[in-house]
């Protein structure tokens, strides 16, 4: 890990963020586009789901993780506290982990 | 920060804290990955504190520990956080009010959960609490963790205490306010299909972008805009 690496990619995720919050931020954007851009959280939230439960690097597979998420569909399917999915769909991979 | 003493505030509060249970969790395992892969106590805390989008601080991290290039680690990190790009677009006008040192400040606050916090408010100024008390307590949450974890060091391996979970159980609960239209059930399907289905085949962190493309359910007008749906004129 190297300080290059660091502050480049600080620079870099900051540049992204002061974009579109800031330098080009003062544009009024058409109705489709507003449609498009409030499923964006809906996609990409899918997506890291999909990635952080399914995948490892390259490799696809079902682990002790797919458990966890699928206590954690239900924790927030059946509108339980946050805290309580949090700890319900950790948890229950951990103790996956611990006995299997 | 008025914005603490602002109506509702209370409520973005608690929000905050509930998600900032998961930041310290997760937080807590990166700084402890970051510093098994090699980097310092120093720069752990350093990529919380200036970075500060977790997603592609744990993608340069692994790819560093697995033995890939700065390039690579750079490339697939700054690929993760492109999508802040769209979500400051979301957030500008929620920062506009502010003086130009707060819009700066600001900036680096817009990621995936304050954005959430602040979609699922509708009037300007309700918007502009969210984002600021949110934004407060993520960052300090994030950083609290990285600095216990960087501490805890190697001697603790994550996914023994299921820690890497916290991200896609976290991202759960936040993703079900955004599955009560039909457009975003398609989106979410979408992305989360391309995140595992391009996953071989991509260089890591690419799909996820990919799955962004579910925006484009978007382009249709949306059906509950003319007609009623079956759902709403069923019992």
């Amino acid at each position: 890990m190297t300080w290059t690496l660091i502050l480049s990619l600080a620079a870099s995720a900051y540049f992204l963020k002061l974009l579109g919050s800031v330098i080009i931020g003062s544009w009024v954007m058409p109705a489709v586009l507003e449609r498009c851009l409030m499923l964006i959280p809906a996609a990409l939230l899918a997506g890291l789901i999909a990635k952080d439960t399914f995948t490892v690097g390259h490799q696809l597979g079902i682990d002790a993780r797919a458990a966890g998420l699928a206590v954690a569909v239900i924790a927030t399917w059946r509108k339980l506290p946050f805290v309580v999915i949090i700890i319900a769909g950790v948890g229950t991979t951990a103790l996956i982990r611990l006995f299997v | 920060m008025h914005h603490f003493r602002a109506p509702h505030a209370r409520r973005f509060i608690s929000v905050s804290l509930m998600i900032g249970v998961a930041f310290i969790i997760f937080g807590l395992s990166f700084g402890v990955l970051a510093v098994s892969a090699g980097a310092s106590v120093l720069q752990a805390c350093a990529m919380s504190l200036l970075i500060f989008t977790g997603a592609s601080q744990m993608s340069a991290v692994s790819v560093i520990a697995t033995g890939g290039s700065a390039a690579s680690a750079f490339g697939g990190a700054v690929l993760l956080s492109g999508r802040n790009a769209v979500y400051g677009l979301a957030m500008a006008p929620v920062l506009r009010g502010g003086s130009f040192p707060s819009r700066l400040l600001g900036a680096q606050w817009v990621i995936d959960e304050t954005t959430a916090v602040v979609s699922a408010e509708t009037d300007p100024a309700t918007r502009r609490t969210a984002f600021w008390i949110s934004g407060v307590i993520l960052y300090a949450c994030w950083n609290i963790g990285t600095f216990l974890g960087a501490l805890l060091g190697s001697s603790i391996n994550p996914s023994d205490f299921g820690l890497d979970v916290a991200f896609p159980v976290m991202f759960t609960a936040m993703v079900a306010s955004h599955l009560k239209t039909k457009q975003g059930r398609l989106a979410a399907a979408f992305g989360a299909v391309a995140a595992v289905a391009l996953a071989p085949f991509m260089p890591i962190g690419l799909p996820i972008l990919i799955s962004a493309f579910g925006m484009l359910f978007g382009l249709a007008p949306r059906s509950e805009d003319s007609t009623l749906s079956a759902d709403e004129v069923a019992p």
